[in-house]
């Protein structure tokens, strides 16, 4: 069986089985809503199966890449179909295979062509799966810009008020920086002909790389080796820090979130963020190490720049789904503050290794918890939002009186989100910020106002939804509140379960990890 | 027999985590069974501490067990649990005064719609402060730090109805998180430098090579020290204390008085050598001013749980101040007898609050005497060791620091403890003659009649500890955790005060006298407080509580707000302010050239995409 399994190409069949999913669902009739739910589920279900028993048969111990594929594709241009998954590919892909079984499960009430709705989250999974098990450039950028297209049509058609605006807003946003990271990606495919992550790491490393590029594209505008990285950098930078994002490149991310259906909020949040920190870990920080540590001072204050100014947002949204959108990009920047701090040189220190490696576990352990704990606050906030038909945070109160479970599970979720020991969001910031601190104290030092604040408005949040007196009069929003259904709890209590879990014994996760975050480290090491 | 120790010390430390879990998944609807669950747990765990001690006696070192958690390369945390003298002394405490006040709130808060709840917070609350307690390393009692945090939240809370609870725990939550960056920078700080985070490994560090921490001396011992003001409500961040009295009473007895206020002195004590003289020089000073602010705003407060929290800021500052003096058995001295007098106090303020319909105003009781004749003994006894009043416990642990004080020559700061002793003889005074003596000053009063059993009981089981706690070796059985070498000192020595250092303990009876004398000449049969009247500015200004919490409230507008309001409007604006001038999204930001290619059309800008790739892969392949 071991065997047998070993030598399928696992990575295709998980990436295609959703793909599919979706193609068979298109031939059930669309008036059996019911059968179209629970196949686009099951299919999900499947999915986060093979992707359990993908973990199950990692092996920690070897940093190198697993369940590789490898074939010629396109040999003139460089283009190999190459796949495989370290730790970090991994998790993203088991966050991706949570995260979308969820979102269907909080998308079961729509109504509104539920066939095409399911087929795109199916889609959208595939292009996730693609995004994080490839190692060549072309066939990852076909997946990158693949999820691109279920999200803005699950945002247009499906979304709120403004959800045009905000679909090509997101559309255009994204669009530029990816042919920013394309244009700077072709350039270095004509210069080396190389389009393999892996190999192109290496060449940077040894400072190789600049040489063939400048060898090159040098001359006119690209006087120097400096220059022409520096514009290549940027290019791919930029299409990173859209995604992520990083300030200023982040004025999509709030009427995204806000205007998306709930599902598909949680896949923005959960899984769709993270192809950009993890576009930072493994391309630009791997294939631009000097120009990084060139641009480490601003790159390390726009990351705090992001963590501080995001949190000051969220405290002043009124809209519980722009807050969480705002709290998002405060999460995320912290991974993005590790990230950067990696690059920092430390010279002969002898601690600067452990540090970072605890940094890198902590960035891996923080994008896969933040995505379960956003994906459950949207949920909640958009149960909320079901239930009232409001969002703000005006509209409620005393809502533990009248659904003490929503409010239990929900106050988890935000603790977690606060950062809580014992909950997953914890160890996470916990290493970022123990390693951050004696690598760049000043940045770590005025990132700790993020914590603050988060702190701050989502006890604010607490406060305002959950306690207090009833709102009297038939306008209060939770006048006809109703607790969690059996549905409802069924959906989430096993994310919160994993909360915990994750809270209480992160080894499990950093078990895995922390050969991967070593390796990562060498391969930087100065 | 080390095993058995580690058995004892898992089971102590899990057993209210067992309760508090079993009440929350299967006893919400069974109230009376969770409440037996909590308080068999916590008294269980109480026997067990007691037998742990009895076998650690045999024992003259730490006993360490430990599983471990996090491993990063070589980087270890483990999950240890540590016992000796201090933390064995701090458990028993906690498990004892809890014992007690659980039993208490079978009584207390019954009918409570929520009764499930508030016991499983109540163990809950247990757990973490035993985790505080046993933990053996930095990592550890922060997590447990930050749990108790969290209890602390909920009880104060307890009554999320009430806006004034809400908002309460929420400052209390915030404000402790302050601290608690502090904290967690000191331990991050001292983790890079030592490389070690367990107290036995860093004890050891520090004693092998003291100049390891040369540099950074000042900032992490100053940036621990914040996690100990966070908790230990220590100025500047003592405002959430008094605003927590909005938690059930025997939360008020048990947490915010007792056992949770008292981890911030016993993190000091447990660290205590860590710090460097100017450190201990700022901690003691901040110890001393907590003590002389909070008892003065006590003076003028009129609220019979409002005046108790003053007093625990100001015995807190006086423990606070005792680790400042290199004197933390003293300091624990301290938390111990105050653990039991003012949990007592506590617990007979809840008796006549109780009684009396939740009226909580001292002008609106008066006459007690009679009618609660266990509550009148009782809180007598709690006043008078309070106060400090020999043969008490209060005069021990209080002559202790005052002698300190004065044996390190800091007269200034000896000078300040003994103002407080006497305000404190002052506003206790006037508290208990207010509520008990005199005449009934409201109807309420007619009507009130003592508590049942189970609430009196464990007032006067509080009671013998307040008055024989003072002689029976707490302090030197703590002594032995900061010298362990120097002799034992005989035990039962009710005179030893007097002839260590005369001064400090006639001073301290000194102002007892005066103290008592004041309050009798003014609020003896009083129906209203002269002093207003009399020194209208003072008593504005105490009343107020020297408008800290304006103060703050102002600067938290100035600050967060507006700064919030800068990051939002800043983000509207860069949204809104291109949505009005491009034609779709806010592109514009990559200038003009891009703007010309925007028509608005999905499929113009994937026209305009693959032309662009298609152009691109020419270019390569046939250049």
């Amino acid at each position: 069986m071991g065997v047998l399994m070993n030598s399928l190409p696992l990575l295709s069949i998980l990436t295609l089985l959703p793909l599919v999913g979706a193609a068979l669902l298109s031939f059930i009739p669309p008036e059996k809503i019911k059968f179209v739910r629970r196949f686009a589920l099951a299919t999900a279900l499947l999915t986060l199966g093979l992707t359990g028993w993908l973990w199950c048969h990692y092996d920690p111990a070897d940093w190198r890449m697993q369940f590789a594929e490898r074939a010629v594709w396109v040999p003139s241009l460089g283009i190999e179909f190459h796949l495989g998954v370290d730790a970090l590919g991994l998790l993203m892909v088991l966050l991706a295979a949570i995260i979308i079984p969820f979102a269907m499960l909080a998308s079961w009430k729509i109504t509104e062509n539920p066939k095409l709705y399911f087929g795109l989250l199916l889609l959208l999974e595939t292009g996730l799966f693609g995004t994080f098990t490839a190692i060549n450039f072309f066939h990852w950028f076909i997946f990158w810009e693949l999820s691109l297209i279920p999200a803005f049509f699950l945002i247009k058609l499906w979304g709120g008020p403004n959800r045009t605006r905000a679909a090509m807003q997101f559309f255009i946003y994204t669009l530029v920086g990816s042919v920013t990271m394309l244009l700077a990606f072709l350039a270095i495919l004509s210069a080396t002909g190389i389009c393999d992550f892996v190999q192109l790491a290496d060449l940077a490393r040894d400072g190789e790389l600049q040489s063939i590029l400048f060898a090159k594209l040098g001359g006119g505008l690209f006087k120097t080796r400096e220059i022409l990285g520096t514009v290549l950098f940027l290019g791919v930078f930029l299409g990173f820090a859209v995604k992520v994002p990083l300030l200023p490149f982040h004025t999509w991310l709030p009427d995204a979130y806000a205007e998306a259906p709930t599902g598909t909020s949680m896949v923005l949040t959960g899984v769709m963020s993270k192809m950009g920190v993890y576009g930072f870990l493994r391309i630009l920080l791997r294939i631009f190490p000097d120009q990084t540590r060139a641009a480490l001072t601003p790159l390390l204050w726009l990351a705090v720049a992001t963590i501080v100014f995001s949190a000051f947002a969220a405290f002043a949204q009124k809209d519980l789904k722009r807050m969480v959108a705002y709290a998002s990009i405060n999460h995320l920047g912290y991974c993005l503050l590790g990230i950067f701090a990696v690059a920092q040189v430390t010279g002969t220190s002898v601690n600067g290794p452990l540090e970072k490696t605890a940094v890198l576990n902590g960035v891996m352990l923080q994008m896969f918890n933040h995505g379960l704990t956003a994906a459950a606050l949207f949920y909640f906030v958009g149960i909320l939002e079901q239930r009232s038909g409001r969002r703000s945070i005006d509209d409620f109160g005393g809502l533990r009186k009248t659904a003490p479970i929503l409010c239990g599970l929900m106050g988890i979720t935000l603790f977690a989100s606060l950062g809580l020991p014992g909950l997953n969001g914890f160890i996470g910031e916990f290493l970022i910020f123990k390693g951050v601190f004696p690598l760049a104290t000043a940045a770590a030092a005025v990132s700790t106002i993020g914590l603050m604040v988060t702190a701050i408005f989502i006890l604010t949040l607490i406060q305002r939804v959950f306690h207090g007196p009833l709102p009297g009069g038939t306008s209060s929003a939770n006048s006809g509140a109703v607790d969690l259904t059996r549905t409802e709890r069924f959906t989430v209590i096993p994310i919160i379960t994993l909360m915990f879990v994750l809270g209480i014994y992160p080894q499990i996760v950093i078990a895995l990890t922390n050969p991967t975050a070593v390796q990562m480290v060498q391969k930087l090491a100065q | 027999m080390n095993e058995l120790l580690g058995f004892l010390a898992w089971k102590v430390l899990f057993l209210p985590l067992l309760a508090a879990a079993v009440i929350a998944f299967f006893l919400q609807a069974r109230p009376r069974l969770a409440a037996v669950v909590s308080v068999m747990a916590v008294v269980v765990s109480f026997i067990l501490t007691v037998v742990l001690y009895a076998q650690y006696r045999n024992y003259p070192t730490v006993v360490q067990v430990a599983i471990p958690w996090l491993s990063i390369g070589n980087l270890n945390i483990e999950f240890g649990l540590h016992a000796d003298h201090l933390s064995l002394l701090m458990a028993l405490v906690v498990t004892g005064v809890g014992s007690l006040i659980h039993i208490y709130s079978i009584a207390y808060m019954q009918g409570d719609r929520s009764y499930a709840r508030f016991f499983a917070s109540l163990s809950l609350f247990t757990f973490s402060m035993l985790g505080i307690v046993l933990s053996n390393n930095f990592f550890q009692m922060f997590i447990f730090w930050e749990l108790v945090g969290v209890s602390s939240y909920l009880l104060i809370g307890f009554w999320y109805e009430k806006p004034s609870a809400a908002d309460a725990a929420k400052k209390a939550f915030l404000t402790n998180r302050i601290g608690d960056f502090g904290f967690l920078l000191g331990i991050i700080i001292l983790w890079a430098t030592t490389g070690s985070v367990k107290f036995s490994e860093l004890h050891s560090i520090l004693a092998k090579n003291p100049g390891v921490l040369d540099g950074v001396a000042t900032a992490v011992s100053l940036l621990i020290f914040c996690g100990a003001v966070g908790k230990s409500a220590q100025f500047p961040l003592h405002v959430w204390l008094p605003d927590a009295m909005e938690g059930p009473t025997p939360v008020s007895a048990l947490i915010h008085a007792a056992t949770m206020v008292a981890a911030g002195v016993y993190m000091l004590c447990r660290v205590s050598f860590l710090f460097d003289p100017f450190s201990l020089q700022i901690i003691a000073t901040t110890g001393g001013f907590t003590a002389l602010l909070a008892a003065l705003i006590a003076v003028q407060q009129n609220d019979i749980k409002r005046i108790l929290a003053y007093s625990t800021l100001s015995q807190l500052g006086y423990m606070v101040m005792a680790v400042g003096l290199n004197g933390p058995s003293a300091a624990m001295f301290h938390l111990t007898t105050h653990a039991f007098f003012k949990a007592m106090l506590f617990l007979g303020a809840g008796s006549v609050i109780h009684a009396l319909h939740h009226e909580q105003d001292i002008w609106k009781m008066g006459g007690l005497k009679s009618k609660m004749p266990i509550t009148y003994w009782t809180f007598l006894l709690g006043t008078l060791a309070l106060c400090g009043m020999w043969p008490l416990s209060g005069f021990f642990s209080k002559d202790a620091i005052l002698s300190q004080a004065f044996d390190q020559g800091n007269y200034f700061l000896f000078v300040i403890g003994v103002l407080v002793a006497f305000l404190t003889t002052f506003y206790m005074f006037r508290l208990f003659l207010v509520v008990f003596l005199g005449g009934a000053k409201a109807h309420a009063v007619d009507h009130a009649h003592e508590s049942p059993r189970v609430m009196s009981w464990p007032l006067v089981v509080l009671a013998v500890a307040s008055v024989c706690g003072g002689f029976i070796g707490i302090e030197q059985f703590v002594q032995h955790q900061f010298s362990p070498s120097a002799e034992v000192e005989p035990i039962f020595d009710i005179m030893g005060p007097f002839a260590h250092s005369p001064a400090a303990a006639f001073a301290g009876l000194l102002v007892i006298f005066f103290g008592f004398s004041l309050a009798i000449a003014i609020y003896w049969n009083a129906t209203s407080d002269p002093i207003p009247e009399k020194l209208p500015r003072l008593s504005r200004w105490l009343r107020n509580k020297f408008y800290f919490d304006e103060l703050y409230a102002r600067l938290i507008a100035l600050t967060q707000d507006s700064l919030a309001k800068v990051a939002d409007g800043c983000d509207r604006f860069l949204v809104q302010g291109l949505m009005v001038r491009g034609t779709h999204g806010s592109v514009e930001f990559f200038g003009r050239a891009l703007r010309l290619l925007q028509t608005g059309n999905l499929q113009t800008y994937a026209l305009l995409f693959a032309a662009g790739v298609a152009f691109v892969i020419c270019f390569v392949l046939f250049r």
